[in-house]
């Protein structure tokens, strides 16, 4: 792993931010030959406050919905004079899955040759903990609030890296911040590839996800143990699984330390246990040894203690 | 030299080519795309250099245009209307950035009651975003202004985005005969462009951060006080011009038999053809008529205006576009130029949704004037060409 820095510490981010975890160790992989965008984000307000700046590479902002163009127009004036390294993209799931999704469409069939990485922190985090279409089922956010009527967020997570790979990008590939050596290999990956390449991190946020900020790294690993995170990449027109858990955990495992969560009834439970079990044979096969899936039976619902804004 | 037959759009095409622009992303929207197409087909033929970038929308052309003058390269889009609306965003990443993107802008109108057909009312709003405007009359116009443009746009003192205008159909898709300039004269009148700041790895710098309320005004101000420095370089540039290739276009206004009129009208875009042949028509009868052809809605040519106006009795201004519940834009920006000065000021609305501006709309509009001028009653505010009884 190299230990030169280009994402500098002495940043704005929180602390235990997941964020701020994979931009840097991103970075580190990319090196000196990187030109960096970000859209409107955590990231822009945490790395970039004029006058101060926390990458060490050139770095540019202006829009919320413009990743995949504006990479393109740099890359494009790189070409044009012989400028060397990669051009990357840091946008959130709101700048990819949702507001940025024609922009990052259109540079993926177009087939530039950047790299978009998009650190999915499953809210608006920066506006206030607002649902995007990267927030997963159940899950409390501030317009998806626990009413009387209706509790949290009514749909699955949307497949992003679906939507990425039916453009046939030149590599995709989804990574966990808690699997080290996977997510340097991606990185590596796709700094050496050409063409469009997609990176899709998992970043748990501590204020949106109601978590410990010293218990970031072992909630991403939960996600991929209980199948709320699968890590894969695609290459060569396949997709491949570049890490399978030994056995599928049950969800709750991963739900219980994220305050997020902590109202969901037994019949959300399962429907979202359900749906993973789903995910599960979808990513790794359905020859795999049955059965994994465990659906939730306990008598009694997550402890949640009426306020969605306590932690655990 | 080379004389050829082209529309405007295609002399717009004929002057990216010879200004080697290097990235122009392109979006198709009516009345530009015969800009896209020539250079597509330049591009495709190896007769120009450059990358065309075919985006999958106006929002994301402008923007990788933002972020290939950001990379250090020339670069040229064009857009009209409905595309232009959906730029408005990303319009302002180029002048905070200091960006010398040349767009061309085919003005048509805008929303519902909606068609093709020329209106300044889509380019009229962006007035405040921070790109310089010029409005032009014909195709030869058209082709110089864009090499003009760069030349302004890429001058350290300016470093700002420019869009020139020109209307819809009247001038984009009509023929002329137009003068193409020798690319080794371009050359000489507009060098390969060097970047004052770029995107690069090897001088590594943040471009475009947050910026608190302790540092925002202040770059507001430089960037208004830039806005109006542009002034002084879009003369030097015109007088350069003008001695290189023996025509200008005056810069930021042009005036026809002013020395000694009494009342002119304001115009922009292609009606000013259409007022210099009444203004010969009311000559001819030994009426003192002028004209006073406005080019830039930003920078606005404010003590410019005054000295033109200052001998005389009164004025009218031509707007294609309104400002609903009154006025049109150009006239209040005159208004606000010429207050104080005791001058009498008239606003004729005509042209809009591409209505025809026929000669005997602009001798009702001369009429008014010149009544104005002689003290008679008339109305401030004046449409022309409207249909039936309106109530």
């Amino acid at each position: 792993m190299p230990r030169n820095d280009y994402f500098l510490s002495g940043h704005g981010a929180c602390p235990g931010c997941g964020v701020a975890i994979a931009v840097k160790n991103i970075m580190r992989v990319l090196g000196s030959e990187t030109t960096v965008y970000v859209p409107a984000s955590c990231l822009i307000v945490f790395s970039a406050l004029y006058p101060t700046s926390a990458f060490k590479v050139p770095f540019f902002f202006t829009a919320f919905e413009n990743t995949g163009a504006v990479i393109t127009g740099i890359k494009a004036a790189h070409r044009r004079r012989g400028v060397q390294g990669n051009v990357v993209g840091f946008a959130g799931d709101g700048g990819t899955f949702d507001i940025g999704l024609q922009a990052l469409s259109g540079a993926a069939d177009r087939g530039e040759d950047v790299l978009y990485v998009c650190v999915d922190n499953e809210a608006y985090m920066n506006t206030g903990i607002q649902r995007s279409g990267a927030t997963p089922f159940g899950a409390w956010t501030t317009t998806s609030p626990i009413g009387k009527r209706i509790q949290g967020n009514r749909r699955m997570k949307k497949d992003i890296m679906d939507v990425v790979i039916a453009h046939n990008p030149s590599y995709a590939a989804t990574l966990s911040i808690a699997h080290f050596n996977d997510f340097i290999k991606k990185v590596d990956k796709a700094k050496k590839k050409k063409g469009f390449r997609f990176l899709h991190v998992l970043t748990p946020c501590v204020p949106g996800w109601k978590i410990e900020s010293s218990r970031t790294v072992e909630i991403a690993r939960l996600a991929v143990e209980t199948g709320m995170w699968t890590l894969y990449e695609y290459e060569d027109g396949e997709a491949r699984s570049t890490y399978r858990p030994q056995e599928m955990r049950p969800v709750t495992e991963y739900l219980q330390l994220q305050g997020r969560f902590r109202h969901m009834n037994n019949e959300d439970l399962n429907n979202l246990q359900r749906y993973l079990c789903n995910k599960w044979y979808y990513h790794y096969g359905h020859d795999i040894e049955q059965p994994v899936c465990r659906i939730y039976k306990g008598e009694k619902e997550l402890h949640f203690d009426g306020d969605p804004l306590h932690g655990v | 030299m080379v004389m050829k037959v082209l529309s405007a759009d295609h002399a717009v095409a004929w002057a990216v080519r010879r200004a080697k622009a290097e990235v122009i992303p392109a979006f198709p929207i009516t009345p530009q795309t015969l800009i896209m197409e020539l250079l597509a087909e330049f591009i495709a033929d190896g007769e120009m250099d450059a990358d065309l970038i075919t985006a999958e929308s106006e929002h994301s052309v402008m923007s990788i245009a933002v972020g290939a003058s950001a990379g250090g390269v020339r670069t040229f889009t064009a857009t009209a209307s409905q595309g232009l609306a959906l730029m408005h965003e990303m319009l302002y990443a180029a002048p905070q950035n200091r960006l010398p993107v040349v767009m061309v802008n085919v003005n048509r109108s805008l929303g519902a009651a909606a068609g093709i057909w020329v209106e300044h009312n889509d380019s009229m709003p962006e007035r405040e975003s921070g790109w310089l405007q010029v409005y032009v009359e014909d195709g030869q116009e058209a082709l110089d202004m864009v090499l003009q443009a760069y030349r302004i746009a890429e001058d350290e003192r300016v470093l700002l985005p420019i869009m020139v205008c020109l209307d819809g159909f009247i001038l984009s898709h009509t023929v002329e005969r137009v003068e193409v300039p020798e690319q080794e004269d371009v050359d000489a009148f507009l060098p390969r462009f060097k970047p004052a700041f770029a995107l690069d790895p090897e001088d590594p710098s943040t471009i475009n951060a947050i910026v608190p309320p302790e540092y925002a005004m202040e770059m507001r101000y430089q960037l208004d006080r830039t806005v109006e420095r542009s002034k002084m370089v879009i003369k030097e540039v015109d007088e350069e011009f003008k001695e290189r290739f023996g025509r200008g276009h005056g810069g930021l206004i042009d005036t026809y038999k002013m020395d000694d009129a009494d009342h002119a009208l304001i115009c922009l875009g292609t009606a000013t053809s259409t007022a210099r042949a009444i203004v010969d028509e009311l000559r001819s009868q030994g009426r003192k008529a002028g004209l006073i052809k406005l080019r830039f809605m930003r920078p606005f040519p404010h003590e410019e205006l005054r000295e033109v106006c200052s001998g005389l009795r009164a004025v009218g201004v031509f707007d294609r576009s309104i400002g609903f519940n009154r006025y049109g834009p150009v006239f209040t920006e005159v208004s606000s130029s010429l207050s104080g000065q005791g001058l009498k000021v008239t606003d004729h609305i005509g042209g809009l949704g591409g209505r025809d501006i026929t000669l005997r709309d602009m001798r009702d509009i001369y009429a008014i004037i010149g009544s104005d001028a002689e003290g008679k009653e008339v109305k401030r505010v004046n449409w022309h060409g409207l249909r039936g009884v309106q109530t």
